[in-house]
């Protein structure tokens, strides 16, 4: 027993993503107003039956959720923004499923976007945090690519990775892009090109970095009452997790703050780590991939690259992993890369796949990463979900 | 091992000139508390006065025990480098054009994690460091991981050299070589290296003793520069201005009145107009061209070198006027610091006690010898520190002033 | 007649029968002043500063604000500038009659004397030798002492001349003062040098005659003069009016001298 409330009766459905392009001259309230209305259409409701609202990005700045709701017309009884950048997909769904179970609303939009223009990156690195303003990005402005570069460093160092290692997971990805209408990466990725790649910060090379770009996702969670009248295909939820500034003492982040909760997560879900059919980590950078795998009770800490090198990672492989390429392969859409996997794992688990799908999934574990407030990402957090239709 | 520079070759005058770019200079209130004591060449922390936790970055409460009794504290920056990289590619303007760069993380032996930039002698992790804090070209405090001891050449490591304003190879301006301080200043350039040192005189038909010498140190140029008359600076500018690289202000008048000491204006007029109007017309004349070399090459403009007094901090009555002057240049200084920062022409400010010449005469000792002056701003220019107080007497000044200003008025008006 | 005798006079200047010749030194920063021991007030060299130059500062002028002390450059002294004067009636420059200001020049040429020794001194002899080729000095005569010293200009060091002795320039010894004002009754005397002093004068008794003396007796002096060497030694007319500064003890000015062609 965990003493946590389990999730029963509340559903994922309507998961919709609006195509990631490079640079758009559209504010992140377009790209936010098209992942509402496509899940909408999805799911044949009008605006007006939407009663709750969760919203994450980057780039809607002057406005946050509250503007949003005027800006396209929602009156709303339930409202959050979530600024947890790669978790908040995973965080979305534990706030709006609360909101549903007790009857604060009844259908609970979940939209992440993020615009990108030429100056964008920059702009959102140079004040990420204050912590990272104040004592990280003045000292080489290496952004996020310093900063896991130092996690990478510190972890191939202790736990013996090499990048082979890490390279296998990102020519996989990249396969099971290639399946993807969306992936914004469009050719195939060997193993050699991804070691002869140009270095970006010392380890990290080019094919260990996501491509910033624009772009949404967005899904609904109601309950399953809702969604079977509806006729949505839908995905239930095991369990949830999150876990903020976890493991503070370590001197250099090799584990995140599933390791804490992981117990908790399959307690929950009533399941083992071996029923999971397929994984959606959050892989700003494979590092990341490697730690999930671990911290999610996968392997034990340090065996992920001896795990890397026994498992494949297609989706037809042993460990279907980032089944529709991951941020790697697909691009990071700002605050939509923490939405990428949910709404990924929730197409595999309805059956209204894009990409190729994974045989016979039912269970899948969506996990999220983010924000990297001075040398550590603070937030994690995991979703197991369940296939709507036994 | 760190490479030594080479004296760079003369200047294409045909390139355009590159412009100056600066790291991010924004910081926290708080996190200025670094940049403070950086600016005296100190590195300290914030320590929790309740639990005794060290903290960084710096914060408004404790992260051990929430208590907001923080203070900053002097640390030794020991610590192990436990990972690192080297960028490559960089977002900011500043760092794109310095890429390679190296970066760490560093564990303190005294508890937190820095985030520094690690020195080229230093082996890769893991490994024993010092950290310490420097000041960047955006005047803002950056921690920089220097080996455990010290290597060959350690200061002309191509990243330290960035945070540092080392005459080596460099071509300087001292402004009065008339005086027992500014002809140590010369000696002691010429001793780190400086290339050429223009030394500046004004009132050719006054003799003072060791001016001859001054000629026969191979580095120097005598020039006439009287920075009372507007003519004088603005043609020496115009001649030598865009060779620059740093200026060194040791000009000043010093006398020995209060108010009721010496009747009239006239005396206090004349330390105003060199000590306050001085400074004034050197910034208007060579502030703009060292402005515009403050990237160029391996031999930028790089600093601008106040010669105030302690006497700035709090008024020395029996110098009244003599402190008034030095605390108008003072304030200038400030806006001349302000007004180069763009630039990353560093304004570097030296706050002496007393110096033993002849104006001082009737002062007890401890008084600072012209070449312990000397040798303080030569390392203040290589260790990239902005506020120097050198000598027993201006750091007891210095430690009672930032105590209770009001007590050391007290103790001044005797 | 007097009626016309000036008429004759615009006339003669207009055919070049009479010249103008200016004996003022340009005043200009680099124009070197006069050295004083540091514990004393310092007298100001000759700054200058734009107010505008057809700028933003004014867009249709051009103009300055300058300063200097009263004995910068060529310069007059009154005879309250000296302790020896103080007391005496119309000893300002506002108030000397302004008759002083115009009168006959007697120039004494010291120029070869001055060239071979710097502290050269201006004895009773050599103007009494200097008076039995040139006549009498006439009454309310300025007596202006030539040196060429003002050829060094262009060289302040040389123009100031000093050592560690101190500054080292010619100028007139203790008793031909008392000589020029008892026994020929000039207004003023004048100088190529920063004093109307020898440089050593210091040295004299009384120290520094010519101003304990000249002034004293309620005489004035010109300094810093230039272009003596185009006067004849009798004949030509001296005019100095200087700045009419309320109690002021001198001024800089322009000296001119008419000269017969």
């Amino acid at each position: 027993m965990t003493g946590r409330a389990s999730y029963d009766g509340v559903v994922l459905a309507a998961p919709v993503t609006i195509p990631y392009v490079r640079y758009s001259i559209r504010g992140a309230h377009w790209f936010l107003s098209r992942a509402l209305a496509g899940s909408l259409k999805r799911a044949g409701l009008k605006k007006e039956q939407i009663d709750g609202l969760c919203v994450s990005s980057f780039t809607l700045a002057p406005d946050s959720a509250v503007g949003l709701t005027q800006h396209l017309g929602l009156t709303v009884r339930w409202l959050d923004h979530i600024p947890m950048g790669g978790a908040a997909g995973v965080v979305a769904v534990r706030r709006a499923a609360r909101a549903v179970q007790c009857g604060d609303a009844d259908i609970v939009a979940c939209i992440a976007g993020d615009t990108n223009q030429v100056d964008s990156f920059r702009l959102m690195n140079a004040n990420f945090s204050q912590f990272a303003r104040d004592a990280v990005y003045p000292l080489g402005s290496g952004g996020p690519n310093a900063s896991f570069a130092f996690l990478t460093d510190y972890y191939m160092r202790t736990f013996g990775a090499r990048r082979e290692d890490f390279g296998k997971l990102c020519v996989a990805q990249r396969d099971n892009a290639l399946k993807f209408p969306y992936a914004l990466f469009k050719k195939k990725l060997t193993l050699d090109e991804y070691m002869d790649a140009r270095p970006i910060s010392d380890p990290i090379h080019l094919f260990d970095c996501v491509m910033p770009c624009a772009g949404a996702e967005g899904f609904l969670v109601m309950k399953r009452e809702r969604a079977e009248d509806l006729g949505l295909p839908y995905a239930s939820i095991l369990g949830a997790i999150e876990r903020h500034n976890a493991f503070p003492a370590d001197p250099v982040q090799f584990r995140g703050g599933w390791a804490m909760d992981c117990g908790d997560l399959y307690a929950q879900a009533g399941i083992a780590p071996a029923d999971v059919d397929f994984i959606e980590t959050y892989d700003d950078y494979p590092v990341i991939n490697v730690m999930q795998i671990e911290d999610l009770g996968f392997c034990k800490k340090g065996e992920g690259p001896d795990f890397v090198r026994r498992h494949s990672f297609t989706v037809d492989g042993t460990f279907p992993f980032n089944t529709s390429g991951g941020q790697l392969s697909v691009g990071q859409a700002g605050a939509a890369g923490g939405s990428l996997g949910m709404v990924e794992a929730i197409r595999q688990l309805t059956r209204e796949n894009l990409a190729g799908a994974v045989p016979d999934a039912e269970i899948g574990l969506v996990s999220g990463f983010g924000m990297i407030n001075y040398d550590r990402g603070l937030c994690t957090g995991a979703v197991i979900l369940k296939a709507g239709r036994a | 091992m760190t490479e030594p520079i080479k004296r760079p070759k003369r200047k294409n005058p045909v390139l355009r000139t590159r412009l100056p770019t600066l790291p991010p200079g924004t910081r926290a209130r708080v996190t200025l508390g670094l940049t403070e004591a950086a600016a005296r060449g100190i590195f300290a922390l914030q320590v929790c006065r309740d639990c005794g936790t060290v903290q960084y970055p710096p914060r408004e409460a404790c992260h051990n025990c929430l208590s907001d009794r923080l203070v900053w504290t002097p640390q030794d920056g020991r610590g192990e480098l436990i990972s690192e990289t080297r960028i490559r590619h960089a977002l900011e303007l500043y760092f794109r054009e310095r890429t390679p760069w190296r970066l760490g993380v560093v564990k303190l032996d005294v508890g937190p994690i820095v985030v520094v930039q690690v020195h080229g002698d230093i082996p890769p992790a893991p490994t024993r460091v010092r950290v310490q804090a420097c000041l960047d070209k955006s005047d803002q405090a950056a921690l920089f991981a220097l080996p455990e001891k010290d290597t060959p050449h350690m200061a002309e490591d191509r990243q330290l050299r960035e945070m540092t304003c080392d005459p080596k190879f460099r071509k300087v301006l001292v402004t009065d070589g008339k005086t027992q301080i500014g002809q140590a200043v010369v000696r002691a350039l010429a001793e780190a290296g400086a290339d050429l040192i223009w030394v500046g005189y004004a009132e050719p038909w006054k003799k003072f003793a060791g001016f001859d010498e001054l000629e026969k140190i191979p580095q120097v140029t005598l020039v006439p520069l009287d920075l009372t008359d507007a003519r004088s600076v603005k043609e020496l500018s115009g001649e030598i201005g865009a060779k620059v690289d740093i200026l060194i202000n040791t000009a000043e008048l010093h006398r020995a009145y209060g108010i009721g000491a010496r009747y009239g204006t006239d005396v206090a007029k004349a330390e105003m107009e060199i000590n306050y109007f001085g400074l004034l017309r050197l910034a208007q004349e060579f502030g703009p061209v060292m402005r515009s070399r403050g990237a160029d090459g391996l031999n930028s403009a790089v600093a601008w070198v106040n010669l105030l007094s302690i006497f700035a901090l709090s008024n020395y009555p029996q110098q009244g006027t003599f402190s008034a002057s030095k605390a108008a240049a003072q304030s200038l200084a400030q806006c001349l610091r302000a007004e180069m920062r763009a630039s990353g022409v560093r304004v570097i400010n030296v706050y002496p006690g007393p110096v033993d010449d002849e104006w001082n005469q009737l002062i007890l000792p401890p008084k600072l010898a012209p070449s312990a002056l000397a040798n303080a701003i030569v390392k203040a220019l290589k260790d990239g520190v902005e506020d120097v107080y050198p000598g027993d007497v201006a750091q007891d000044w210095l430690a009672r002033w930032r105590d209770n200003p009001k007590a050391l008025e007290r103790e001044l008006a005797g | 007649m007097s009626n016309d005798i000036l008429a004759k006079l615009v006339g003669a200047l207009a055919a070049g029968r009479v010249r103008v010749v200016d004996l003022t030194q340009t005043l200009s920063p680099d124009f070197p002043p006069i050295v004083l021991p540091p514990e004393l007030g310092q007298a100001w060299p000759f700054r200058i500063e734009e107010i505008s130059r057809y700028d933003d500062r004014g867009s249709n002028s051009y103009w300055n604000n300058f300063s200097c002390s009263e004995h910068t450059g060529t310069h007059f002294d009154a005879p309250i500038h000296w302790i020896s004067g103080r007391d005496l009636p119309n000893n300002s420059v506002d108030t000397v009659p302004v008759e002083q200001f115009v009168g006959p020049a007697a120039v004494i040429d010291c120029s070869k004397e001055a060239a071979a020794d710097a502290d050269f001194l201006l004895t009773v002899d050599f103007v009494k030798a200097w008076e039995k080729q040139h006549g009498k000095i006439p009454p309310r005569a300025w007596v202006l002492m030539r040196t060429d010293w003002s050829k060094r200009v262009t060289d302040p060091i040389a123009y100031q001349n000093l050592d560690e002795t101190g500054q080292h320039t010619p100028g007139p010894d203790e008793t031909v003062v008392r000589f020029l004002v008892e026994e020929r009754d000039v207004i003023g005397f004048g100088t190529e040098t920063i004093g109307t002093d020898a440089g050593q004068a210091f040295h004299l008794r009384p120290p520094y005659p010519a101003h304990y003396y000249m002034h004293g007796a309620g005489r004035c002096g010109l300094q810093c003069l230039t272009n003596l060497d185009q006067l004849p030694p009798q004949g030509a007319v001296v005019i100095c009016p200087p700045l009419k500064i309320e109690q002021g003890s001198g001024s800089p000015l322009r000296v001119l001298a008419l000269v017969p062609a």
